[in-house]
């Protein structure tokens, strides 16, 4: 070293010397492909960021699902905090959701009425879960609420699905024709109060089921990340008895003001949206999308929904496992400035 | 050539810095001759987002020591370097029916994000115990003053005990007996480390002189670590602007899924 560069490096006061790489995935010593998350505060090796963009932006594009709710599972195994993985993963949903919302919006098949009532319960539930997302991360019980909601949540949702489509591929397979579930004529939903007219969706319905359902999956799309859809599109056709052709636009349309909503909310309350990951999981889930959408027309659609009813039950299995194992260390420290 | 040139050096900088930088007079006892001055060549550090730790060297030199003490070497050093301070909440988690829940939880009050030291040999050889705890002079005797405390206080040590384990393991907390090291009679240099997450704002580089096992004399300086980049930018832009920030994110979002839904009909 010659003095001239001792002389400089000594200016900065800093010397840089080798350091022990730390256990854990998260700990690349620089290297190139190695991208800091401002807000996380953690580095990452961004191409398993863009794997799982891509990986779930194709399952998302194959399966018609917004993938919030395997992004942010995946994204919690992957050692980034939870609270960051939700707000971060709402982002991604409003990114995977927006050009289905367009083209469903340029086809007709939205119904926008339909669509503000859902909005206006969609935004008072997502401001309720800001809110309550806030006050668990204080108590500390915000990571083993989020993991619980997505246990029961996968769990039975991925349970349900499997069930539905194992019963089908049997009928199939002994050559029934599949008896589709008619929607009946009424239930008690129809019976209540505040009725409304649709016209797009030809129905006459209470106001009141509908703000219910879209509160119940704002409060989720705060608390999970999650757009909701998986919950919203069978709720729409069994208990609402909204026409199939609205139904999935009318949805879409939802998600993606209540997902854009929260991130923005998120961003004001809990500072939690991570740009730099939403990005690069954006980039590698829109692209995966367009493969995804792919290979899906190809497959039939009770294998299909095997296949992501298995998924769904997996990530829902390794959630569940990671709260029954004793933890590595039983403590846990908290600093005042960024609860994590 | 190269000793020669950093002797210089150092006495150019110690020179400099003596009279320039704002040096906290932490402590002056009369009944020792002997007097701690130390230098770093700069009151701020710039961080770029990629920087992953590294060594802040800093030099001093023992003033009015006693020669034969000297060369016995009854003469001790150690540095620090710590960070700002914050609360800071230990959570233990316990099972209940068949899950991990956070169950008991205790807030220390502001205690350094980082904490850096170095010294000239392991810090329990250089001073008593009660001495170090009366100064709070390592991670061990570390001020952890619960905040809002209640209870019996049975627990208070095994709080205090995870919390300093957990910050040393994740590399905030780090020692290193031996990273004081003479350059000359009298002349030291001593390497504190940055971690990699090395947190933002007015840290302090602390050193004390010991004599025998007896505090002698200390000198502080403050250090402003400042991150820059693209990175710290960003983090900037979310606590001061949120509102912005999320408008913003948002719009990346429809600008990406639109875009890309445009490049792929046209393929």
């Amino acid at each position: 070293m010659g003095v001239a560069q001792f002389l400089n490096r000594f200016r900065l006061g800093i010397v840089e010397s080798q350091f022990r790489p730390r256990r854990g995935p998260l700990s690349y010593r620089g290297s190139a492909v190695t991208v800091y998350l401002p807000i996380a505060e953690l580095s990452v090796n961004i191409l398993i960021i863009l794997g799982m963009g891509a990986a779930v932006g194709f399952l998302s594009g194959m399966f018609g699902v917004g993938g919030g709710f395997l992004i942010t599972p995946l994204l919690i195994f992957y050692n980034i905090p939870p609270v960051v993985a939700v707000a971060t993963g709402a982002n991604q949903v409003v990114a995977s959701s927006i050009s289905g919302a367009i083209t469903h919006f340029r086809r007709g098949t939205i119904d926008i009425k339909l669509g503000t009532v859902l909005l206006c319960g969609g935004l008072v539930g997502a401001t309720l879960g800001v809110w309550l997302f806030s006050l668990l991360r204080r108590v500390g019980q915000l990571d083993l609420v989020i993991s619980l909601l997505y246990v029961v949540l996968l769990g039975s949702v991925g349970g349900l699905m499997l069930w539905e489509s194992i019963g089908a591929m049997r009928k199939a397979a002994k050559n029934q024709s599949t008896p589709r579930r008619r929607p009946g004529q009424h239930n008690w939903i129809h019976g209540l109060p505040l009725k409304m007219r649709f016209k797009k969706s030809k129905i006459y319905l209470s106001v009141i089921p509908v703000a219910t359902l879209g509160f119940a999956i704002g409060i989720l799309t705060s608390i999970m990340g999650v757009g909701g859809g998986f919950i919203m599109v069978p709720a729409m056709i069994y208990l609402l008895r909204i026409p199939t052709s609205v139904v999935v636009g009318t949805s879409l349309f939802q998600i993606v003001f209540v997902s854009a909503y929260t991130v923005i909310v998120q961003a004001s309350t809990n500072y939690t949206v991570d740009i730099v990951l939403a990005f690069v999981l954006m980039i590698a889930g829109v692209v995966g999308a367009q493969y995804g959408v792919r290979v899906g027309q190809r497959l039939r659609g009770e294998q299909l929904r095997a296949l992501l009813a298995l998924l769904v039950l997996a990530v829902g299995i390794r959630l569940a496992i990671e709260l029954i194992i004793p933890p590595k260390d039983i403590y846990s420290v908290v600093s005042a400035g960024f609860g994590f | 050539m190269f000793d020669l040139a950093r002797l210089c050096l150092v006495s150019l900088l110690l020179a400099l810095a003596s009279p320039a930088a704002a040096q906290i007079q932490e402590e002056d006892l009369s009944e020792f001759t002997e007097k701690l001055e130390i230098g770093i060549s700069t009151d701020e550090i710039s961080i770029t987002s990629d920087f992953r730790g590294a060594d802040l060297t800093i030099f001093g030199a023992i003033d009015g020591f006693d020669e034969n003490l000297l060369a016995q070497g009854k003469y001790s050093i150690i540095v620090t370097l710590e960070g700002p301070k914050e609360n800071a909440t230990v959570r233990r988690k316990e099972r209940v029916f068949g899950i991990w829940v956070n169950t008991r939880s205790m807030t220390f009050e502001l205690v350094p994000e980082s904490y850096s030291l170095s010294s000239t040999r392991d810090i329990e050889t250089i001073a008593p115990p009660g001495e170090l705890g009366n100064m709070g002079i390592g991670v061990d005797h570390m001020r952890l003053v619960p905040l809002g405390f209640v209870g019996d206080g049975s627990n208070l040590g095994e709080f205090r005990n995870a919390f300093r384990r957990i910050r040393e393991t994740s590399g905030v907390y780090q020692r290193d007996p031996g990273g004081v090291r003479f350059i000359s009679s009298s002349l030291f240099r001593a390497s504190v480390r940055l971690p990699a997450n090395v947190p933002n704002g007015v840290h302090i580089v602390r050193a004390y002189l010991f004599r025998d096992g007896l505090f002698v004399a200390a000198k502080a300086l403050p250090l402003t670590v400042v991150k820059t980049g693209l990175e710290q930018a960003i983090t900037r832009a979310a606590h001061d602007q949120p509102v912005v920030y999320g408008l913003f994110a948002v719009l990346l979002a429809v600008i990406t899924g639109w875009g890309a839904s445009l490049l792929f009909r046209k393929e």
